[in-house]
């Protein structure tokens, strides 16, 4: 049994749809990531899944549950909010214990589960000061410990790290990760960041315009996007995406009608050779320790390649590149839609 | 090094100079003048004044019109102040909840400040009028008789402290208000996930989140509740029978009707006694109980 499920769920304000038929299940202990653009109906499809939101449109259902309609309390989640959402003027150890306190919760089970989860989340010498006399990754602890000592089986996260530096935000990255799977928690994890979603979900659910456009695996995201979107959004660089027609390499394409489609290669599966390969020209660099992006360009194409180690670029210099046919994505232009059927040749 | 240091505290004393000689000839000379002067008998063409120790203070304890005027403040303080900014409190979650016509409900809300003391007053004296008065006339629809509200010692003060509630509850409002707008909504948001109902948010996250606002609506209502004077000029002049005057309202007629200046410092120090003393208690056990972000 799925521990939450989402049957044609639409958020509707007056003439906006923000969350449009969205369809999803997520199955106990999975860490789930709703991955997108701002503004694509991400955090609104949480809210909703928290009750703080009014589903509009379509059914949810939470262990078995119909909870459409239920009030937040009655569908027994956790939350982290993007802002923490910690009560400033409660010190550490009330801001965890304000939910059991709410619920009544016996002292002894109270100060039972503080300790355990203060430990868990390494608070414990903290537990007096207020929320302002805490660093930022301490209060995202603070906010985790809030969430996790209610017990509830699920935890909804929205943007919990993007107000962390870029370190921190990757140490709390493998904490929470750590946490999921040690508690066993099935969370649902909003971001913006696909490095996120790839390092940390077992499942992404990548959306575009309150539609979901593709859920799988981050390594099926990463291998088979669906979609010209999920291709050009996952990855650093992005996939290339080349229109056939404009750099003459239509001849390598099966299909008849070559100019209804749009190729992707990642910059990765790329490399650049001196002798074999499709001509281009190499126009700038960007250098980043371990391997360098090229920008080639074919015709007016442009073409990311990502290559190890240092170039430097200081004019246009020809060269050739080169990719195996297994690592080319077809894609209709017009849809947007994977073709598998096409079949392109390598270079 | 000596030289250029008393140099630059010479520059200073000298910015400083302006503002001070301000606050020496309009808030110290005339504190300490009043102090001296309640010392000293009211001086007439005959009788020059003189240094009569205490005698004003003995005067004063005896005097039944002061005690009048002197319970009259505390009554009036005791209902205006709790029962406005329990209001203002109560408009200004109203007004910052998803409401229809909410620009219009705040602007009604704020508009009795807005208007001034005697518009409100003469507003007011057309409310109470015996007969003609709104009041009685809505009354009068249930066959009650028709009652001086303002000529009744029982009622006057009554009437007074309505008015006051107000005009002073929408003013407290616009601080709640915007203090109300600095709470993240976020922190309601998680307070109702955990399963908490309105009133154990409100209790234990807003008004404790509130108390700063809270602390500075209850300094001004206080010393707004020893200052009025206006209201008086017009509705009642402090009657019938000293029913409606207060502190503030009896120390200007001591000055300025019965010319009786000596009499009216030795009040002014006891007004301001009662002032000082209200403040220092606020300052020390109320500023440790606030939470300031």
């Amino acid at each position: 049994m799925s521990a939450i499920e989402l049957q044609g769920i639409s958020k509707i304000w007056g003439e906006t749809t923000a969350v449009n038929d969205v369809s999803f299940s997520i199955d106990q202990g999975t860490f789930a990531v709703l991955l997108g653009p701002s503004g694509c109906g991400k955090s609104t499809s949480l809210r909703m899944i928290s009750g703080l939101e009014e589903i509009s449109q379509g059914k949810l259902v939470i262990n078995g549950k119909d909870m459409t309609t239920a009030s937040p309390a009655e569908r027994h989640l956790s939350m982290v909010f993007q802002n923490y959402a910690l009560f400033p003027h409660l010190n550490v150890e009330e801001n965890i214990l304000f939910g059991l306190k709410v619920r009544k919760t016996p002292k002894p089970v109270q100060s039972d589960r503080l300790q355990k989860v203060a430990q868990q989340v390494g608070l414990e010498q903290l537990l007096d000061r207020k929320p302002a006399q805490l660093s930022g990754g301490q209060r995202q602890r603070v906010a985790l410990a809030r969430a996790i000592i209610a017990e509830n089986p699920i935890c909804l996260m929205d943007e919990p790290l993007s107000n962390l530096d870029a370190k921190l935000r990757h140490i709390m990255r493998v904490e929470i990760r750590a946490l999921q799977q040690r508690l066993g928690m099935t969370v649902i994890y909003v971001t913006h960041d696909q490095a996120e979603a790839m390092s940390m979900a077992d499942k992404v659910i990548l959306m575009c315009n309150g539609k979901i456009e593709q859920e799988g695996t981050p390594e099926e995201l990463y291998n088979k996007p669906a979609t010209t979107f999920a291709a050009a959004f996952i990855g650093t660089p992005p996939m290339n995406l080349i229109d056939p027609a404009a750099c003459d390499i239509g001849k390598k394409i099966s299909a008849k009608k070559k100019d209804q489609f749009l190729i992707g290669i990642r910059p990765e599966d790329i490399t650049l050779s001196d002798n074999k390969g499709l001509k281009a020209e190499l126009v700038s660099a960007d250098y980043l320790g371990a391997d360098t992006v090229v920008t080639a360009k074919i015709n007016d194409q442009e073409i990311l390649v990502r290559t190890p180690g240092k170039v430097a670029i200081s004019a246009p210099v020809s060269t050739r590149l080169q990719w195996d046919e297994k690592a080319v994505h077809v894609f209709d232009k017009s849809t947007g839609k994977r073709n598998d059927e096409i079949e392109v040749q390598s270079f | 090094m000596k030289h250029v240091s008393t140099k630059h505290q010479l520059y200073g004393w000298l910015l400083l100079l302006p503002a001070a000689l301000f606050l020496l000839a309009f808030t110290y000379y005339p504190t300490l003048a009043t102090l001296a002067k309640s010392f000293f008998s009211q001086g007439t063409a005959i009788r020059p004044s003189e240094f009569v120790g205490l005698e004003n203070y003995t005067f004063m304890l005896e005097d039944d019109v002061f005690w009048r005027v002197a319970w009259n403040n505390v009554i009036y303080a005791l209902f205006t102040i709790p029962i406005s900014i329990a209001l203002a409190l109560m408009m200004a979650i109203w007004v910052n909840s998803r409401l229809k016509y909410k620009s219009l409900a705040r602007m009604s809300f704020f508009l009795p400040t807005m208007l001034p003391m005697i518009a409100v007053a003469n507003i007011w004296l057309f409310f109470y009028s015996p007969e003609i008065g709104l009041i009685d006339q809505v009354t009068a629809v249930f066959g009650v008789e028709s009652h001086n509200w303002l000529g009744d010692p029982d009622t006057v003060l009554g009437c007074i402290i309505v008015i006051t509630i107000w005009k002073e509850a929408g003013f407290f409002m616009i601080f709640y208000l915007a203090a109300l707008q600095t709470l993240s909504p976020e922190l309601e948001e998680a307070a109702r996930l955990e399963g908490a109902s309105r009133w154990y948010y409100f209790r234990r996250i807003m008004f404790p989140l509130l108390m700063p606002t809270t602390l500075f609506v209850l300094i001004n209502a206080i010393i707004n509740s020893f200052k009025l004077v206006d209201h008086l000029f017009i509705l009642t002049k402090g009657g019938p029978d000293n029913a409606s005057s207060l502190l503030l309202y009896y120390i200007y007629e001591v000055a300025f009707s019965f010319l009786d200046q000596a009499y009216a410092s030795t009040l002014t120090v006891i007004l301001l006694a009662v002032l000082a003393i209200i403040a220092i208690g606020q300052f020390v056990f109320l500023d440790k109980k606030v939470h300031y972000q």
